[in-house]
């Protein structure tokens, strides 16, 4: 009992995580590896978003990457064509995909199931559609150059000092979600998950509550596609493309539902997996295809609650034997 | 004083009428129960007064205010609550946190003090949960707030959803069947409680078939049949009437039943 209380704190998880991107690159052979963690992190800060709109209030978006990619051309057409500094880019499009979240979510969140899916997806589509298509400003299907993030003079360049950048950040978003979980709004969006009548009847508003959820999400997406953009200093529409949102659903499904470690560890999968399975050369896609299957076959919670749920049995056991 | 008054209410789904000029009134501290045969309009009514159905015609006042159409959030802040008969327990959390959930509008609610997990919030919590597990005791599921709302058994649910219902602390409570596939021990632990509800001055209003339970508790009752008032009064009254006895079991056992 004592041991699943530590396991579901908060301060476990962010210890967890903070250890791991503490010593992880005492395990680094080379440069590169920093690279493709720093995407980890990149990409769990988003599915964490992701998570508080699906996981925990359970309702979907197809079209996270929209907002993904919204952030990563603020930083590439604020600094490039309006003289925004880099970093108030950032800023300037988290609050634009905030907005945007509050003004789409309104009549969209009254949707349910598919119909908030195929919804969703239309919003991210429309978004990668039209950053394909201003080429005046975004470059089109090619792409633009993004410039470097200045702050304080300190010029943010390198793998290894976007490793401790992102991982900073990720554990700020991290905290910020686990936080939620367990105050009015955590428990508000978690009520109308399992029951909308039930929730509303107690008093839960609960459309505000779902669009407060969206809103987070996006701004948390919008986040991290500024800081791919800004680690990258180069960016495409495919940030903001259909694939991208998929990508990220699944990371959160894969993961766990509902689980801010989930999250993490969900992108973590979907980001090295393929990096690891290049040896299998063509049959790359193929191979982890099939391996998603089998994590949603054998740990159908996902990977952390599944885990979490074995190893709580394990301790009853014992105790018991 | 009536507190909760329904006034000749309807409402019918694609032209079939399921409630057809209904009214009842419930006072504080007294326990009002509807009864009538399946199909006669029990929880389409409940649905109806607590915001979740919009009826056709009618008036619903709480408090001497008019709450017709309103949403169920807004009867919740105003002071109606209300449990279901198909239970509606948020099954991924835990009891205490269901009934935590329950106490949403006595709590202050701000985005970025939860985020940031202000001091404040978390002597909220505190609070909160305290409450909570006031209620559960009172619900004789103390030992078990910790348990996943999920994994509990039906009759422990059914007492987590009246815990629920009184976490914000409401001036009426609508009880759909509380007692529905109980047993005979955890019926009279329903029964205690509702007479327990009553007597901390709100105004029940109960749906219920068992009828030893409704005979012992109601202080009236209001019987519906095919969506129409049939007849209303004290127990006695209403068990002595004909037409009641008729619906619920027939026109010659009526005959018979009243003579008897």
């Amino acid at each position: 009992m004592q041991m699943r209380a530590v396991l579901a704190s908060r301060f476990f998880s962010l210890f967890v995580l903070a250890a791991m991107i503490g010593l992880l690159p005492l395990a680094f052979p080379s440069g590169y590896y920093f690279r493709v963690a720093a995407l980890v992190w990149i990409s769990a800060l988003a599915a964490i978003g992701l998570n508080i709109l699906m996981g925990q209030a359970g309702q979907v978006s197809l079209g996270h990457a929209g907002f993904f990619g919204i952030g990563a051309y603020a930083v590439a057409i604020g600094p490039a064509h309006l003289g925004v500094p880099p970093w108030a880019a950032l800023v300037l499009g988290a609050a634009l995909s905030g907005i945007l979240a509050l003004v789409i979510g309104k009549p969209v969140l009254r949707l349910r199931g598919h119909y908030l899916a195929i919804a969703t997806l239309g919003l991210g589509v429309l978004v990668a559609i039209v950053l394909t298509n201003e080429s005046r400003w975004t470059g089109g299907p090619d792409g633009m150059p993004v410039q470097r993030l200045v702050l304080f003079g300190w010029r943010v360049a390198g793998a290894e000092t976007w490793y401790w950048v992102s991982g900073a950040v990720l554990l700020l978003g991290t905290w910020l979600a686990l936080n939620l979980t367990d105050t009015p709004t955590g428990r508000a969006l978690r009520a109308l998950h399992d029951s909308e009548v039930a929730a509303r009847v107690v008093g839960i508003d609960v459309a505000a509550y779902k669009l407060r959820a969206f809103v987070i999400a996006a701004v948390y997406a919008s986040v991290a596609g500024s800081l791919l953009a800004l680690m990258n200093s180069f960016i495409t529409p495919d940030q903001a493309g259909f694939l991208h949102s998929v990508e990220l659903v699944t990371m959160v499904v894969v993961g766990g539902l509902g689980s801010v470690l989930g999250a993490i560890v969900g992108a973590a999968v979907l980001v090295t997996l393929p990096q690891l399975l290049t040896v299998f050369r063509e049959y790359e896609h193929l191979v982890l295809g099939l391996l998603i299957m089998l994590f949603m076959i054998f740990l159908r919670e996902g990977i952390v609650p599944s885990l979490r749920a074995i190893f709580a049995a394990r301790l009853r056991t014992r105790a018991a034997g | 004083m009536s507190l909760l008054v329904a006034q000749d209410l309807g409402i019918a789904f694609g032209g079939v009428v399921a409630v057809d000029g209904v009214s009842f009134s419930a006072a504080p501290g007294q326990v009002l129960s509807i009864i009538g045969p399946n199909g006669a309009g029990k929880t389409t009514l409940f649905n109806l007064v607590s915001g979740l159905y919009r009826a056709r015609r009618g008036r619903v006042t709480l408090n001497g205010e008019d709450v017709t159409g309103a949403q169920p959030q807004v009867l919740a802040a105003k002071g109606l609550s209300r449990t279901f008969q198909n239970l509606q327990v948020f099954g991924r959390m835990t009891a205490c946190e269901n009934v935590m959930a329950g106490r949403h509008l006595r709590e202050r609610r701000s985005l970025a003090a939860d985020l940031f997990r202000l001091p404040a919030v978390r002597r909220q919590n505190r609070e909160t949960r305290a409450a909570a597990e006031e209620l559960l005791a009172f619900v004789r599921l103390g030992e078990r707030g910790d348990t996943p709302a999920g994994a509990l058994p039906y009759g422990a649910l059914k007492r987590l959803e009246i815990a629920r219902a009184l976490a914000p602390e409401p001036k009426a409570l609508l009880l759909d069947e509380p007692a529905a596939g109980c047993n005979a021990v955890e019926t009279t632990e329903i029964d205690r409680l509702i007479r327990a509800v009553a007597d901390r001055g709100v105004a029940v209003v109960l749906v219920e078939h068992d009828m030893k339970l409704v005979m012992k508790i109601s202080d009236r009752i209001l019987v519906l049949d095919g969506g129409r008032p049939l007849a209303e009064g004290t127990p006695a009254e209403v068990r002595a009437n004909p037409d009641v006895i008729r619906a619920y079991l027939g026109p010659q056992h009526g005959r018979e039943a009243a003579h008897a």
